[in-house]
């Protein structure tokens, strides 16, 4: 996967006209640029994979609030009292199993649940993704590192403005006994996006 | 919050099921998209457009970029994507005509070489 180059003039070109719309858009009184900040902040940091991860970690160790993430997610998440962002859609949980494991995909632009997982990765955004993990999602995964044995159903979800997928992956073996906090701390973006597996061993160094 | 910073959990993980090599990235490519990005949210939160406004004028700028570049990885640019939305969004709400921004566009343009990356912080 390559970078394209920073200051290419394309990028240059739209960096500039990004600059200009917000200059205007300040000097209006329709924004204030703190508010940009605090709100690129709270997207980076405060709503990041966390928000997602609090609510697996209690699945994972309460029975009846993983019935209940299942049956009605976003009702489930507010029980936890994480801020959210404004793009909510209906949000749907499914789980994987030792039969099953989901992934989630958006084909048509990247929707997201974006207050839960913070902002999107870039290949969650890109055409290859979209377009090949509906057609060929064990490759995709692999080549992502993940294998899925044979005998394992994919079932890959796509993401629209109706509705959102969120994967309740499963709880890693080796973490029995681990406290929510603990768990949460396993619970990665890609994981939840159903591309990754929570490992404990990711935690044997912390 | 604290032995997992959000956003960034995933940074040190290297083993047999290490994640997408850009996992944990920092998710904006560049200073720009995360200002743009912050606006568009900025604007939404106070109520300047539904969401759904903005989104359907970015699947329409990504798929009208698939059909002119085809859908591939390489040099597929999603901000430029969402600038373009965001700017035909502005321009419909009266919140930033297109003359308005061309001509703001030709003045920043006209600073000194090195004063295009220039952003201040307080």
């Amino acid at each position: 996967m390559s970078d394209h180059a920073h200051d290419d003039p394309i990028t240059r070109r739209d960096a500039l006209r990004a600059e200009a719309l917000e200059s205007i858009l300040v000097e209006k009184g329709v924004v204030r640029p703190e508010v940009i900040d605090a709100i690129v902040r709270r997207y980076e940091q405060d709503i990041g994979p966390m928000n997602g991860a609090k609510a697996i970690a209690r699945a994972w160790t309460d029975p009846a609030y993983r019935q209940r993430l299942l049956v009605d997610a976003w009702r489930a998440i507010a029980e936890l009292g994480v801020p959210t962002g404004p793009e909510i859609a209906p949000l749907v949980v499914v789980e994987n199993t030792a039969a099953v494991h989901n992934v989630v995909v958006c084909t048509l632009c990247s929707c997201y649940p974006g207050s839960l997982l913070g902002l999107p990765p870039s290949w969650y955004k890109s055409p290859s993704y979209r377009a090949r993990v509906v057609r060929e999602p064990r490759t995709v995964l692999r080549e992502m590192g993940l294998e899925v044995p044979p005998r394992v159903e994919i079932r890959v979800w796509d993401s629209s403005a109706e509705v959102r997928y969120m994967v309740l992956p499963e709880r890693p073996a080796g973490s029995e006994g681990w406290p929510e906090e603990r768990l949460a701390a396993l619970v990665t973006r890609d994981a939840m996006i159903g591309v990754a597996r929570p490992e404990p061993a990711r935690l044997a160094h912390g | 919050m604290a032995d997992a910073p959000p956003g960034g959990a995933a940074l040190d993980w290297n083993g047999p099921s290490a994640p997408p090599r850009r996992n944990g990235e920092l998710v904006f490519e560049t200073l720009w998209e995360s200002r743009l990005f912050g606006a568009t949210m900025a604007l939404h939160e106070a109520g300047l457009f539904a969401w759904d406004e903005f989104r359907d004028r970015l699947i329409a700028e990504i798929s009208s970029f698939e059909r002119a570049h085809g859908a591939r990885d390489e040099g597929f640019r999603y901000y430029a994507c969402w600038l373009a939305a965001f700017e035909r969004l502005a321009a419909e709400k009266g919140l930033c005509s297109a003359e308005d921004l061309e001509a703001r566009i030709a003045r920043l343009r006209s600073r000194p070489p090195g004063h295009d990356h220039e952003r201040s912080t307080p």
